[in-house]
């Protein structure tokens, strides 16, 4: 043993705060990790519902992207371990590709580790890294991402015109007082006025409360800090200084403009043959702009979704993003799916409706004719009808397409879009809006 | 470093301060003195789970320089212990001059003397394992620390930044394990290679020589490079890639240099920990405890130190081992006599003599008897399909080869030895990998991603020659990209 003493260091909270070391290297992990999710958004929100859920909601996303990688043995090598006392050839002790047994967590470097694991993700950064995915301006994504859901008013200074509910009685004091001091009765007028602070009270009848009485004493206060200020004696003066018109002042309210109204946004998709990641992205992004964008305008939507092969049916987000049927397509079936519904819940005299339809522009020929009149009273009940082609780049040379069949279609508020590639996202939404138009109520 | 296994324990509230491990720390050196333990002075550091959390992820060192590697480990290790999957160690401890090993503020009296004796096991046997002799103890802990600070200024410098280190250190990372197991052995310059070859190349004298032919001399090759098959991948890229800067070097140094550090911990973790138990056992049944210390002792002792099924536990089989080499040069039954001859040496002395001279290889090849094996249930498993079969257990006709495949997979040997053959291979600098084969392929995806690794540090086409099922084969990977081709 050699000599000295042993030495204990006392743990102390400075130095573990100070030292934390890690976090550095935490963070950068954690943009590695975020830039995973960014190279695999595709397939994340091609799997994930995300059309009008809650904002908060935490998604777990596999990460598959962040490996360190080494030379080393492959599953032909056999390993050795212990077992439980009675092993017999041919016992099965695990599976391959998973941590195989006699793996040490600290053997470093011998096996290819499982470095599959998941992260958590709130909704909302899922949302933000699509953006970023579909290259949104930063202007925009901001308002796409708040809802304002709630009618709502912000203060916006004085006027000297208003309802009686909305008086500002400390500033309509102040108002008579400056008033006063401008006039040549001054000084008698200054504590007369004191005296009658109490006709504030016969401006307000409607409305009483305590904040009345804190209102009015404020005033007084602020009465006399004037008064005091001009040097002026408080002597007893009985002559009135009644108040003018010109002194009231009225908190001034603006009212946030929101359509007060009912909106109802329709996607229709086919869902024949089979929807693979791109094409699920595409459409569920497009979608989800749409939602959010019919959100930030209306207090109350609805959404509906209509899938259709040769038949149509009203579906929830999971199984419209799900159903890969095979066959052909009647694009009328959706169209006349949607008018039924619109009938039956969503009239356009109380709803502003939005019905947009993503597909692969396949259709049976002989079903055009009452695909191109659905689409034209819809385009006419609609705030908006919009078609959305979506053609993954290298397919649209060997499918028909129904882009131009709908060129006929002559109503200002229906709009074709032609989607190959995410980048087409933003630019066709916003080519899609520009088509809006406002109904008179 | 190492680190004890601990089944997460509730946190207590302590019930002892710093004067008392001061007490229980001068009773355990004097019983470690008695035993004959030689250490290193020592260094304990209380911190709470955080702090330990965070020594992990660094694995111990006070100081280290920055990759996103490690914030990934340290959220790994974070999430496992949250939920409960793994408990953290009692203590950790790295081989350095004094030693440094740090206590969990939480851990009852108990606990903490019972790592305070682990502890000294580590310590002695850092200072005497011929393994270590390499590793400098007094520098470890500046070592690090100047690298860190080396590499924290290549971070910051503006014409380098984080981006271009993350560069290297993720590629030299992926290769760091390809060097020289046997720290040892001494490396030749190229000098004394040169010379080498020579005196091969003369041939052995033949005392024959008037009666037969003369053996044609081959006159050895002496503008290849390397002259004899190089292990030190990031070494040999380091001293023969001309276009890396100043800074790019340094950082395979750094890598190389702590990768050499810890191959030493591999190539002796079973030994280190079997050993560190051994005297922790000894020194905690010497102590005396009373009553309930001892209850607790017996419980966390045994919780360290039990057989895992499915996976070999180091406390567990290097206990073992120990006690039976202790027992077999004390004690010895007739039957060990007879086949054994009678002991030459006293335990004692025996198990000082062999924590000197073995790596976790040796110590088993020597001393893992076929009693012991049969006794602990060791088998030998391979994947059939999807599934991991027991191929072959401790039995008359098995054991043997259960112990060598038990060999492959300790320390160093499980992992595959790359060595470079030709850095001018065809005469347009690709750089000739090959890995020596064992019987065991190299996983092919993981293969793939390292050899493009090794490009990015070489700059120029690397090939790999290799065994894929059964067929010779090479990968290469250039600027195209990556292939495999079958070679005759």
């Amino acid at each position: 043993m050699s000599g000295g003493d042993t030495i204990f260091r006392e743990y102390r909270i400075s130095d573990a705060e100070r030292s934390d070391r890690s976090a550095g290297d935490r963070l950068r992990h954690r943009q590695k990790v975020r830039e995973s999710i960014r190279e695999n958004i595709a397939d994340i929100i091609a799997e994930e519902s995300i059309i009008g859920k809650d904002k908060d909601r935490v998604i777990k996303v596999p990460l598959r992207g962040i490996k360190e990688y080494r030379f080393v043995f492959g599953d032909n090598a056999p390993g050795a371990s212990q077992g439980d006392g009675d092993s017999r050839p041919g016992q099965v002790v695990g599976k391959t590709g998973k941590d195989r047994p006699g793996e040490g967590d600290e053997q470093a470097g011998d096996r290819p580790g499982v470095d599959y694991y998941e992260t958590d993700v709130t909704l909302e950064e899922l949302i933000e890294i699509m953006f970023e995915d579909l290259e949104l301006p930063n202007l925009e994504r901001r308002a796409l991402r708040e809802i304002q859901s709630d009618y709502s008013s912000r203060r916006k200074g004085y006027r000297k015109v208003g309802i009686r509910i909305r008086l500002d009685k400390r500033r309509t004091a102040k108002q008579r007082v400056m008033r006063m001091l401008a006039s040549d009765k001054r000084n008698d007028a200054v504590a007369r006025a004191l005296e009658e602070s109490k006709a504030d009270r016969e401006l307000d009848t409607e409305v009483e409360g305590e904040s009345d009485e804190i209102a009015l004493e404020e005033g007084r206060l602020d009465e006399e800090a004037l008064a005091a200020s001009t040097g002026a004696a408080f002597q007893r003066v009985h002559r009135r200084f009644p108040f003018h018109q010109d002194d009231l002042r009225y908190k001034h309210v603006e009212i946030d403009t929101k359509e007060e109204s009912n909106a109802a946004v329709i996607c229709i998709m086919d869902t024949s043959g089979s929807m693979d990641t791109m094409k699920k992205y595409l459409a569920r992004s497009f979608f989800f702009l749409l939602y959010q964008f019919i959100s930030t305008r209306y207090r109350n939507v609805e959404i509906v979704f209509i899938a259709h092969h040769t038949e149509a049916s009203e579906v929830t987000e999971e199984e419209f993003f799900h159903k890969g049927e095979s066959g052909g397509t009647f694009i009328s079936s959706g169209y006349a799916k949607a008018l039924e519904i619109i009938a039956a819940r969503y009239h356009p005299s109380l709803w502003n409706l939005y019905a947009f339809h993503c597909s692969d522009g396949d259709n049976f020929d002989s079903d055009n004719p009452a695909a191109l009149k659905d689409a034209e009273e819809l385009a006419g009940i609609c705030n908006l009808f919009g078609y959305g082609e979506i053609k993954p780049l290298g397919s649209r040379y060997y499918e028909s397409s129904m882009l131009n069949v709908f060129r006929r279609i002559q109503a200002p508020n229906f709009h074709t879009v032609l989607i190959e590639r995410k980048e087409d996202i933003w630019p066709s939404f916003k080519a899609f809006l520009a088509k809006d138009r406002v109904k008179e109520a | 470093m190492s680190a004890t296994p601990h089944a997460g324990a509730a946190p207590r509230i302590a019930t002892w301060n710093l004067n008392d491990l001061a007490e229980w720390d001068r009773r355990i050196r004097e019983k470690a003195a008695g035993f004959g333990l030689d250490c290193y002075p020592q260094e304990f550091e209380l911190c709470d789970h955080n702090g330990m959390l965070g020594y992990m992820a660094y694995s111990g060192m006070p100081s280290h320089y920055p990759h996103w590697s490690y914030g990934k480990s340290y959220e790994k290790l974070k999430t496992l212990y949250d939920h409960g999957v793994s408990g953290l160690p009692y203590e950790m401890v790295i081989n350095s001059n004094p030693a440094i090993a740090y206590l969990m503020r939480d851990n009852s009296i108990l606990l903490q003397v019972l790592t305070i004796a682990h502890v000294y096991g580590h310590n002695d046997f850092f200072k005497n394992n011929f393994t270590f002799k390499s590793t400098r103890a007094e520098l470890t802990i500046e070592a690090f620390k100047a690298a860190a600070m080396r590499v924290r200024r290549y971070v910051e410098d503006p014409s380098i930044g984080v981006e271009q280190v993350e560069r290297i250190l993720d590629a030299a990372h992926a290769l760091s394990w390809q060097c020289r197991r046997n720290l040892a052995i001494k490396k030749l310059t190229p000098l004394e290679q040169m010379a080498r070859a020579e005196d091969a190349a003369q041939g052995q004298p033949d005392p024959f020589q008037k009666i037969h032919a003369r053996k044609q001399i081959e006159a050895p090759d002496f503008h290849k490079v390397p002259l004899e098959p190089d292990e030190d991948l990031l070494l040999f890229i380091r001293d023969h890639n001309p276009f890396l800067a100043d800074w790019e070097r340094d950082l395979l140094t750094i890598v190389d240099e702590e990768a050499k550090y810890f191959i030493s911990m591999m190539e002796t973790k079973i030994m280190n920990e079997g050993w560190a138990s051994y005297w922790h056992k000894k020194i905690l049944e010497s102590l005396e405890l009373e009553q309930g210390l001892h209850l607790e002792f017996i419980v966390s002792h045994n919780q360290v130190v039990r057989p895992i099924p499915g996976q070999i536990n180091p406390y567990h089989l290097g206990l073992k081992i120990w006690e039976d080499i202790y027992r077999r040069f004390t004690n010895p039954t007739a039957e060990e006599i007879k086949r054994d001859g009678p002991p030459v040496k006293s335990g004692a002395e025996k198990i000082f003599e062999v924590r000197e001279v073995e790596r976790d290889a040796s110590f088993i090849r020597r001393y893992l008897t076929e009693d012991l094996m049969r006794e602990m249930d060791i088998f030998e498993y391979e994947a059939r399909g999807e599934e991991l079969v027991v191929s072959k257990v401790a039995d008359e006709e098995g054991w043997q080869e259960v112990k060598a495949t038990l060999i492959k997979n300790v320390g160093t040997n499980s992992i595959p030895v790359l060595k470079v053959e030709d850095a001018d291979f065809g005469q347009n600098r690709t750089l000739y990998v090959k890995h020596y084969h064992d019987g065991r392929d190299l996983h092919i995806e993981y293969a793939e991603k390292s050899l493009n690794y090794l490009q990015r540090l070489w700059g120029r086409e690397v090939v790999l020659e290799t065994v894929l099922d059964g067929k010779r084969s090479l990968l290469c990977s250039n600027d195209r990209g990556f292939s495999v081709r079958a070679l005759k």
